[in-house]
């Protein structure tokens, strides 16, 4: 939101490349139809909290504890969900070249990071009281880290300096590369670990009545909000890329019109302008 | 395509014999770490003896990544990018040949790292295919996924600390598969070596494949 101020303080900057919106930026990135998503989102939450901790029933081994699945497994999904959308928009991105596709993929990988950190948090704090440490080489613990790292590359990448195309570019293939390899992390973590101990983390499947209920719109509430996630960081990232591509044209027309207010320093400005614009470019 | 890799990975390896950079500083490296986990993990309790394969490889993966880095730093180097890009070369074949120069650099410091472990650690090789297999497969991945991350970084003024990072969670599986294929071989855990070495041919063509198609691309952007 801090961003969207600047490109409305000079909407007559000119470079409209395809795609981009040549309205004004808007003061704030909601809409109509995010706010009622975001109100959906809190009632689902307040509801899942309310059924969570005080509607179901502890569980008969787990106590208290087990109640963490209706916050944890929703997260995960969200987590896997994040992640196919940014290798679905990054393929997508180097098939149709769109910055629509790219921004998708950027803000869903950032929305994914961050749920696979909260789905790891999480199931730390689930996993000292049940099984009385913080973290186990699991197979499913162990390969949720490494996609988090491997994502953490991704975030790094994205925020290199670099020209728009370059760095969608490099996104992409380093998204495609990191996808290309979860399955294979997947597959090498379960094995290496399935030597050693049977799949410590299995979903009860017992679960039922009002408790099934629970997860099940715990499940849709986080899906819901990260819809709701997307589309704000979708839209912020968007603007982010507006107010690089006008920054330059607006640098630009503004000294154009100090050049032209007084005549009599006419030489001294001009001599200013090249190394201003300059500037201008290897800053950008 | 092979033409243009043959003479691609004679250049790097011609590239090597005169300035001898792994020789004279990555392969010094690679001793080091070996000696520095001795440091690290006391020699008298069992536990190097136990670690043989996976310090192994983690000094192995240490010591691609340097080879890595010298690989495309040398291409990022006073435009030979745009020069490669010029050549008319199949970027498959680019990709190609700088893999095989990789793999020629990483076996000859497998070569170094494995008579340390044997000399220093006290391991005793006793399945030799396996192992031989293992180390190939295994060296395939590390150069054909390095190669796809090093051109990546290339030329980027934070090269050096992004590959790292970008590489080493991909190369997990590689590290996974190659020490427990490596364990079998030094007879220590009898687990299914041949299968590990399996995933390992599996990580190898993947990355071999998607670099094949992907490099031209890869390549262009600068």
């Amino acid at each position: 939101m801090t961003v969207s101020t600047q490109p409305s303080s000079a909407p007559t900057a000119g470079g409209s490349p395809p795609g981009s919106v040549s309205t004004p930026a808007p003061a704030h990135t909601g809409s109509r139809v995010t706010r009622a998503l975001g109100a959906l989102c809190l009632v689902g939450l307040a509801a899942v909290a309310v059924l969570g901790l005080v509607g179901t029933k502890a569980d008969a081994t787990q106590g208290d504890a087990a109640r963490l699945i209706y916050v944890h497994v929703p997260v995960a999904i969200v987590m896997n969900i994040g992640f196919m959308v940014t290798a679905l928009g990054s393929a997508m991105w180097l098939w149709k070249k769109s910055r629509w596709w790219d921004t998708v993929a950027a803000a869903s990988a950032e929305v994914g990071v961050v749920f696979t950190g909260l789905c790891l948090a999480t199931g730390m704090v689930w996993g000292r009281p049940v099984w009385g440490v913080y973290w186990t080489w699991d197979a499913r613990l162990t390969s949720t880290a490494l996609l988090f790292l491997l994502y953490l590359g991704y975030l790094a990448v994205r925020r290199l300096p670099a020209d728009t195309d370059t760095r969608n570019r490099r996104s992409a293939f380093v998204a495609l590369l990191a996808a290309v390899d979860v399955p294979i992390v997947y597959y090498s973590v379960s094995w290496w670990r399935s030597l050693h101990q049977p799949a410590t983390l299995s979903l009860d499947t017992k679960i039922q009545g009002l408790m099934l209920f629970t997860l099940m719109l715990g499940m849709a509430t986080f899906c819901l909000f990260y819809v709701w996630l997307l589309v704000h960081r979708f839209r912020v990232g968007w603007l982010e890329d507006e107010v690089e591509r006008t920054q330059l044209s607006v640098a630009l027309a503004e000294r154009r019109a100090e050049a032209a207010v007084p005549a009599g320093e006419a030489p001294a400005v001009s001599g200013d302008a090249p190394a201003g614009t300059g500037e201008a470019r290897v800053g950008s | 395509m092979f033409r243009d890799a043959a003479l691609v990975a004679g250049k790097d390896l011609r590239l090597e014999y005169r300035s001898r950079v792994t020789l004279n500083q990555v392969a010094p490296f690679a001793v080091l770490v070996l000696v520095l986990f001795a440091f690290a993990l006391d020699p008298d309790r069992g536990v190097l003896e136990r670690a043989t394969a996976g310090l192994f490889w983690v000094a192995v993966l240490f010591s691609g990544l340097l080879t890595l880095q010298r690989a495309f730093a040398v291409e990022s180097a006073d435009g030979n990018r745009d020069a490669l890009r010029l050549s008319g070369l199949d970027p498959a074949g680019i990709f190609l040949g700088k893999v095989a120069a990789v793999i020629a650099q990483l076996l000859a410091l497998e070569v170094l790292l494995g008579a340390g472990v044997v000399l220093l650690y006290g391991a005793t090789p006793q399945r030799w295919p396996l192992l031989l297999t293992t180390c190939l497969l295994a060296t395939i991945g590390v150069a054909a996924a390095g190669s796809l991350y090093g051109v990546l970084a290339a030329g980027m003024r934070v090269a050096d600390t992004l590959l790292p990072l970008l590489l080493l969670p991909v190369l997990a599986p590689v590290l996974i598969a190659a020490t427990r294929a490596t364990e079998a071989a030094l007879g220590g855990d009898t687990g299914d070596g041949w299968a590990w070495a399996q995933l390992l041919a599996v990580f190898g063509a993947v990355y071999l494949v998607f670099g094949v198609l992907a490099f031209g691309p890869l390549l262009e952007e600068s």
